[in-house]
């Protein structure tokens, strides 16, 4: 059977939320599957809502638009969750049975007693990743919580490598043709003021990965070991 | 020795170039300066068989906006007029920068819909190629001169992005607009995705002119999922143009000066209600409709049919889709395969000329037909039952429907199979409609009361 995963990204404008999901979405394209991603923000500022959709698949994927029924959820923000800060309320709308949900916080946040008995209904995995504070100490900035929530994510899905998202964080900064809008154009700037040199720039992104990489698998988030097949040629006629 | 004379080439901040100013150091900055246009200059003519099927292509990885620049590019098209309606596609936009490089020989903006749309007539009664795209309230706006397209025998291809224009207005796709595009007499086709954009709307020109035909053709995509999306497009080279239209080919003349111009002077009684007038508006629309119906053929041979079926062979349950919903649907048959129900995809291509034959033949055996729209009337689930009624005992549901651009869940139509198949609804869907022989009364007549 295909392995599907359809992922919903919920965080806050300015934390790299469509920038994480670009880069996870290339990954797994460099570790040989197929991926797809759907940005979904309104007004471009810091804090507001933010959600974007990424389907991986070992074939084809035809489907389009949001995700309303996903396998699994990434919750780049607390205040998703506490001040509801998403399109979707609440967080886990539309979770899957046994789906997954990573979060961003430290250590297990005190949920709804409502919420917390439906996703005990729905057996959710819950597991909450400090990215933020994984970001500060490893890269000395906050802005690579996006690169801790991927990083943790490639290591429990399995659907891709150290190296896929090495290359595809390459990808992300020293690719051209990579269409950002005005907002991430402008924190590009900023990050790229912080870290002299691109070089430096990712490799500190790429320690964070790592470093959330390591802390999911010492924590056995990880799932049982699945490859992406290679992938068809989806050559349409 | 021309490309000696031409003037500095100014570009934008995004490289393209600036051909609408005036370079008023033109003679100061000759020397050493590139032709904008000397790449356009070296297309080659190449048949439309060989354009279509056989000319090598490369994938790129490209928005549906792109691809459509891309067609027009290799479509030989003389003039395009764009309106920057909102919501809209980059499409027009990137028509400007085609006219930049001379891929395109004349364009310009219109002061909105209503006069692109009429110049456009006037255009393609002049006898050249012409493209314009618009999306949705700026289909709605042209529709009065475009309903008259057809009945003048105007060949020109327009591009509709649905981006609802029902309220409350929304930017993202429900495609409710084709529904008034489907009764003016033009062909219309539906795209799936950005593939599908690239190649309808390079064969639409070719069928837009055959004599038998000249008719104009709308060519619809559900905007923002597909034209600002980028998906994968297999593409000729951008060497390779189709002929140029040979207006003296068309069924009606064109405007000419030295000859009474165009239709409507010919037959003048037109504008009195008397018999003649009647008279001849019946048979301009029998000759429409006409028209519409010999497109079949060339449909069929360029496009490989004006639907495409899959595992639709001895499957229970046949979806029926087409633009966004049939990607959706394609990925529910998965879905149901994996719960071991034998579902096949019907996604039409064609909408006017409508399938019907071949719906009748494939869906004969069928125990169950799912319909999804992006939209809330269902207008293609009324006109595939009408279709096939009195040739399907088929169970029809009318949806799952979703309005407003809200993405389709799969899930949604995997519900509407299950719950067909059993009779019990999914508590997690809104009730979708029931059409058909072989079900409840009560739901027929509700469902017709609603239509």
């Amino acid at each position: 059977m295909a392995i599907r995963y359809n992922i919903r990204m919920a965080g806050v404008g300015g934390q790299g939320v469509v920038t994480g999901s670009h880069i996870f979405s290339t990954a797994v394209i460099h570790a040989g599957g197929e991926s797809t991603i759907v940005p979904f923000y309104g007004s471009e500022k810091r804090m507001a809502p933010v959600e974007s959709y990424v389907r991986v698949s070992d074939e084809p994927i035809y489907e389009i638009g949001e995700i309303t029924f996903p396998h699994i959820i990434m919750i780049f923000h607390p205040q998703v969750i506490t001040h509801g800060k998403s399109y979707t309320n609440p967080f886990y709308f539309g979770l899957k049975k046994d789906g997954i949900a990573l979060i961003n916080n430290v250590g297990p946040m005190n949920l709804e007693r409502d919420h917390e008995n439906e996703l005990k209904d729905l057996n959710a995995q819950l597991y909450y990743l400090p990215a933020t504070k994984l970001s500060l100490e490893v890269a000395g900035i906050d802005l690579a919580t996006n690169m801790a929530m991927v990083g943790a994510m490639g290591c429990i899905t399995g659907l891709t490598t150290l190296d896929a998202l090495a290359q595809a964080v390459k990808d992300r900064f020293l690719g051209k043709g990579f269409v950002v809008s005005g907002g991430t154009a402008a924190l590009d700037s900023v990050v790229e003021r912080k870290f002299k040199k691109k070089q430096e720039l990712i490799d500190k992104n790429l320690a964070v990965v790592k470093a959330a990489w390591e802390f999911a698998d010492q924590n056995g988030w990880a799932k049982k070991k699945q490859t992406m097949a290679p992938a068809t040629a989806a050559t349409p006629a | 020795m021309s490309e000696a004379l031409e003037p500095e080439v100014k570009t934008n901040p995004q490289g393209d170039p600036i051909t609408s100013t005036a370079t008023a150091d033109a003679p100061a900055a000759q020397s050493g300066r590139k032709d904008p246009h000397a790449e356009a200059k070296k297309q080659k003519v190449v048949s439309p068989e060989y354009m279509f099927f056989e000319a090598p292509r490369e994938r790129e990885f490209i928005t549906g906006s792109e691809c459509a620049k891309e067609a027009v590019r290799r479509s030989n098209v003389d003039l395009s007029i764009a309106y920057p309606i909102t919501p809209q596609s980059e499409t027009m936009q990137l028509i400007g920068v085609l006219y930049g490089e001379g891929y395109v020989k004349e364009y310009y903006r219109g002061e909105e819909e209503y006069g692109v749309m009429s110049a456009i007539a006037g255009g393609s009664r002049a006898g050249v190629r012409c493209f314009t795209a618009t999306a949705g309230p700026g289909t709605l706006r042209g529709i009065e001169p475009i309903a008259s397209w057809p009945g003048h025998r105007l060949p020109a291809v327009a591009m509709f992005t649905c981006r609802v224009v029902n309220a409350p207005l929304a930017i993202q796709p429900d495609n409710i607009e084709i529904a008034y595009l489907l009764n003016c007499g033009m062909i219309v086709f539906h795209s799936e995705n950005q593939q599908d954009l690239f190649d309808y709307l390079m064969k639409a020109f070719i069928i837009s002119e055959k004599n038998d035909v000249t008719l104009p053709v709308g060519v619809c995509c559900d905007g923002f999922f597909v034209t600002h999306a980028r998906g994968y497009c297999s593409m000729p080279d951008r060497e390779f143009k189709l002929p140029a239209r040979d207006p003296w080919r068309g069924s009606v003349p064109v405007l000419d000066a030295e000859n009474p111009p165009a239709r409507l002077s010919r037959d003048a009684p037109v504008q009195k209600s008397n018999f003649m007038a009647y008279n001849i508006h019946a048979v301009w629309q029998q000759e429409v409709w006409a028209a519409v119906e010999r497109s079949r053929k060339y449909i069929d041979l360029y496009m490989g049919g004006l639907l495409e079926a899959e595992n639709v062979e001895g499957a229970e349950v046949i979806l029926i889709a087409s633009g966004s919903a049939a990607a959706q649907a394609r990925e529910a048959v998965r879905a149901c395969k994996e719960k071991s129900i034998n579902t096949g995809l019907i996604k039409i291509r064609s909408l006017r000329p409508f399938p019907t034959n071949e719906l009748r033949k494939l869906c004969a055996n069928a125990k169950l037909i799912v319909i999804p729209e992006f939209n809330y009337v269902g207008w293609l689930a009324k006109d595939v039952a009408a279709a096939i009624y009195g040739y399907s005992k088929a169970k029809i549901v009318a949806g799952p429907h979703v309005y407003g651009g809200m993405s389709m869940p799969v899930e949604m139509i995997v519900d509407e199979v299950e719950g067909g198949l059993t009779g019990k609804k999914s508590s997690t869907v809104p009730s979708s409609d029931i059409m058909g022989t072989d079900i409840d009364p009560a739901a027929v007549s509700h469902f017709m009361q609603n239509i």
